[in-house]
């Protein structure tokens, strides 16, 4: 049991928590991340650690609410406990002095890679983050991401805070500056992350992205969470989540992310009017 | 009244109840429902209690097979479940998933002049009898020998290598990467094999017997070996299995729809998939599965896929009947329930629609060759033969292998090619001072016994290594 200790809402369906893992917390590296299961009959869901402090032995999550479980989770309040937390899992992101970096984050990618731009400022590097989001009330993390980087960029879909547009958008017009980058990394949607991709590829940018597949176990054992990158299948869970984002095969994991839409409709239905969705039991069907 | 040998040998095998295959074609209930008493006495009346009995040695733990069974005989029943317990912590489980007819049975006299004691439902009665009328013995606890053992893996290795080394006096505790204990006796076999009620039974009495259990504990993750030795272990068992899924490598094995074994049975079983949406974890109900493999695996995620609606349930292996590695008694409940076997077939590649889902499966007709290393017949492809099944699922179960993690991660621990764990035969000693190691890692996938007896063998070299 893993004792929720503070709960903050960062914005309409974005929770942060901070929850009691002394022994995760110890081992915890930018880019790793836990898989989690609230309750008896909950399914088990990947998280990334979005900050780990040893000394207090607890671990925070970024939790951005998009179905059954994690609604279940921003439900879940301070003094509760999460049933099973098993962590660090994953490969440790790849720190260290390259230069000019940008990170992007966009949704709870912005929790994922606010460890990884405070460690690269750390080892001297020049941090220029993108962050954001549909409209200014959903942005998250916005003075820790400011504290973190060398410079902060903000963009929303609909022009209320900062630059209108994408993160890409944002990310052009610095290219335009003639800012000179050495190494990109981005964490977010699979659109996001794929046009980040797209921008860098010809111009030779080095882009590492964090994939997020389906996952079960997290450690090697189901072959849920695989993805291919650069011809070869490869265990998003063991060998990444982090990859070279101009090997990814970007049209498999988004097929794959979609394998259990219709099933994840009806639990996300169920969730929230449990009275009225009973007769449909037995519709598990994917397809 | 008591009966001659003569008399003994006149009794037929005595036939395990079962639930009707139609119906259990259907639902996750056990299969068979156990023998009743007198079933139980009469089949127990059939061994003859040899003087120098021949069944022993084909048991890995070494049960004193004749001395249960004579209970039974009596109607001693609790006294028998005990008999077993001084050699077997989980006897529950291997009455149910052993395959007698290759261990103990085999050698048992009667096998030659017609069948075998049927030694394996006997010990599932013994043990069933002992948990439902709620009178699981502990045995005392013995004085603490001031060690403590870190036991990495819950699996019938861990578990009974746990047992055992608590009954010596140590303080164990076994580190459990999943959310639940069990290894592939809870993520693996369903619940109409083995019950999890049963399991839960008997992962409790390792409990009892003063083993601590810590679930969601990944070693090499969270504490390396090397950190658990540091941190105050005398000795390390590393029981983790041979969880590692392997694939074909054939075009669109990634296709939604294409499961690993270890994928699809893990959330069936331990995620309890087959009751979604009461539970959370979906899991894709096909309608014409394709399951490759022909091993114990195989029949699982075929029967399972059955259960789940499937209205075709094919299993596809590329060699004959006869080179089927599942236990006979699985290929034949299979049968009975209705799955078809797709016999001397190989896969050639899966094929998938423009939404990336699994709708067929072309394969190539194979004929049998001359036998090849493992002596079996060396399946060959004919020569344009290539012809396509439809199917929305295909469930590859064809061998795993052994998860690198430990192994990567403690410096010094030697592996054999395959990544398996080498290890000192008779003792279960790791190239690591004070590491030992067993069942499926050290073997590659074998079975629940064979893992508890490395379990049993390791636990008594661990001992006196704590205690010279
Ligand atoms: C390495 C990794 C790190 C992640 N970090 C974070 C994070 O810090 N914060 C955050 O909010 N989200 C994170 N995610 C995504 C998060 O795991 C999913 O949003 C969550 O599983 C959705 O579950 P649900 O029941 O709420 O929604 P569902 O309705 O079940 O699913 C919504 C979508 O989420 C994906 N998903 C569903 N089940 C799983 C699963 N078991 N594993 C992975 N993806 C799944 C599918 O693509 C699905 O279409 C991460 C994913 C990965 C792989
Ligand atoms: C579907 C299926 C059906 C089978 N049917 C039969 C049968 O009918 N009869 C039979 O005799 N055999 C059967 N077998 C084989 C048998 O189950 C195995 O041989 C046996 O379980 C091996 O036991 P083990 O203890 O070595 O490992 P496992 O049972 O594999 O257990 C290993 C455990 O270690 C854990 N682990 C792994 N790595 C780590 C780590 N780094 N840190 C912490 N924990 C870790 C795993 O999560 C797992 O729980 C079957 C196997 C399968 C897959
Ligand atoms: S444990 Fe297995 S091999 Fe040993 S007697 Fe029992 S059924 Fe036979
Ligand atoms: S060999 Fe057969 S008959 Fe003889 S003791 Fe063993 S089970 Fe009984
Ligand atoms: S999640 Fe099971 S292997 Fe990666």
């Amino acid at each position: 049991m893993n004792l929720i200790l503070e709960k903050r809402e960062l914005a309409p369906q974005a929770c942060l928590f901070v929850v009691k893992a002394p022994r995760i917390a110890r081992k915890a590296r930018p880019g790793q991340f836990i898989i989690l299961r609230p309750d008896e009959r909950g399914e088990r869901i990947p998280l990334t650690i979005a900050d780990s402090n040893p000394e207090r032995g607890t671990i925070t999550l970024v939790v951005q609410e998009v179905g059954k479980t994690t609604a279940r989770l921003g439900r879940m309040q301070k003094g509760e406990s999460i049933l099973d937390l098993v962590g660090p899992l994953g490969q440790p992101s790849h720190l260290e002095k390259f230069g000019t970096v940008v990170c992007l984050g966009g949704g709870f990618g912005i929790a994922a890679i606010h460890p990884i731009a405070k460690a690269l400022r750390e080892l001297g590097n020049w941090v220029i983050s993108i962050i954001g989001a549909r409209k200014k009330e959903l942005l998250i993390m916005e003075e820790e991401m400011r504290l973190a980087s060398s410079r902060l960029l903000i963009a929303t879909d609909d022009g209320s805070y900062g630059r209108p547009g994408f993160v890409t958008d944002a990310f052009k017009d610095l290219l335009e500056e003639g800012i000179q980058t050495d190494y990109c990394i981005a964490i977010g949607p699979v659109p996001m992350m794929r046009a980040v991709c797209k921008i860098t590829e010809p111009l030779e940018i080095k882009t590492v992205v964090s994939l997020n597949p389906i996952m079960v176990d997290g450690t090697g054992m189901c072959g849920a969470c695989r993805v291919t990158v650069g011809g070869k299948t490869r265990f998003a869970c063991v060998d990444g989540p982090d990859f070279d984002g101009h090997q990814v095969n970007w049209d498999e994991l988004v097929k794959r992310q979609g394998i259990y839409l219709e099933a994840e409709k009806l639990a996300m239905e169920m969730f929230l009017h449990p009275e009225g969705a009973c007769h449909r039991r037995g519709e598990g069907d994917a397809h | 009244m008591p009966i001659d040998t003569k008399e003994r040998l006149k009794i037929p095998r005595q036939k395990m109840p079962e639930q009707d295959p139609r119906a259990r074609a259907t639902n996750f209930e056990q299969v068979n429902y156990g023998f009743t008493l007198e079933l139980a006495q009469l089949e127990a009346s059939r061994c003859i209690q040899c003087k120098k009995p021949t069944c022993i040695p084909g048991c890995p733990v070494g049960i004193d097979i004749p001395g249960f069974i004579k209970l039974i005989e009596v109607g001693d029943f609790i006294g028998a479940a005990r008999k077993l317990k001084e050699k077997n912590c989980l006897p529950a489980i291997c009455g149910r998933v052993c395959p007698q007819e290759i261990q103990c049975e085999t050698p048992c006299v009667l096998s030659k002049k017609g069948r075998s004691v049927a030694i394996g439902h006997l010990e599932r009665f013994a043990a069933d009898y002992e948990r439902e009328q709620g009178e699981v013995l502990i045995p005392p606890r013995p004085k603490p020998s001031g060690k403590m053992v870190a036991v990495v893996g819950s699996g019938p290795a861990g578990l009974t290598a746990a047992g055992e080394l608590a009954k010596m006096g140590h303080e164990v505790t076994i580190f459990e990467a999943l959310h639940k204990p069990g290894g592939v006796l809870i993520y693996g076999i369903p619940e109409f094999r083995l019950p999890k009620a049963v399991l839960m039974a008997e992962v409790d009495y390792v409990r009892q017997l003063g083993a601590e259990i810590e679930c969601n504990a990944v070693i090499g993750k969270r504490e390396t070996v090397d950190e658990l030795l540091a941190s105050g272990y005398d000795a390390i068992f590393l029981g983790t299995g041979a969880g590692l899924p392997n694939f074909m490598g054939i075009p669109g094995e990634n296709l939604n729809g294409v499961y690993s074994a270890n994928e699809f049975l893990t959330r069936s079983n331990l995620m309890k998939a087959y009751l979604f949406p009461e539970y959370d974890t979906p899991i894709v109900r096909g309608k014409n599965v394709a399951v490759i493999g022909g091993g114990d695996t195989a029949m699982d995620a075929v029967r399972t896929a059955k259960r789940l609606g499937a209205k075709n349930a094919y299993i596809v292996y590329r060699r004959s009947r006869e080179e089927m590695p599942a236990r006979d008694e699985e290929i034949h409940h299979a049968e009975e329930e209705g799955i078809e076997f797709r016999l001397l077939t190989l896969p050639k590649r899966i094929l998938g629609n423009d939404t990336g889902w699994v709708v067929g499966m072309e394969c190539l007709q194979m004929k049998l060759g001359e036998p090849d290393e493992s002596g079996r017949r060396r399946p060959i492809p004919i020569e344009d033969s290539e012809f396509v099944i439809e199917v929305d699922t295909v469930v590859v179960a064809i061998g795993t292998g052994a998860n690198p993690l430990v192994p990567r991660t403690t410096p010094g621990l030697e592996t054999n090619k395959w990544g398996n764990i080498l290890v000192d035969e008779a003792t279960g000693q790791t190239s690591r001072r004070g590491v030992f190691a067993g069942g499926d890692i050290v073997r590659g996938g074998a079975t629940v016994i064979l893992a508890m007896g490395d379990g049993q063998r390791a636990a008594r070299a661990i001992n006196e290594y704590l205690r010279s």
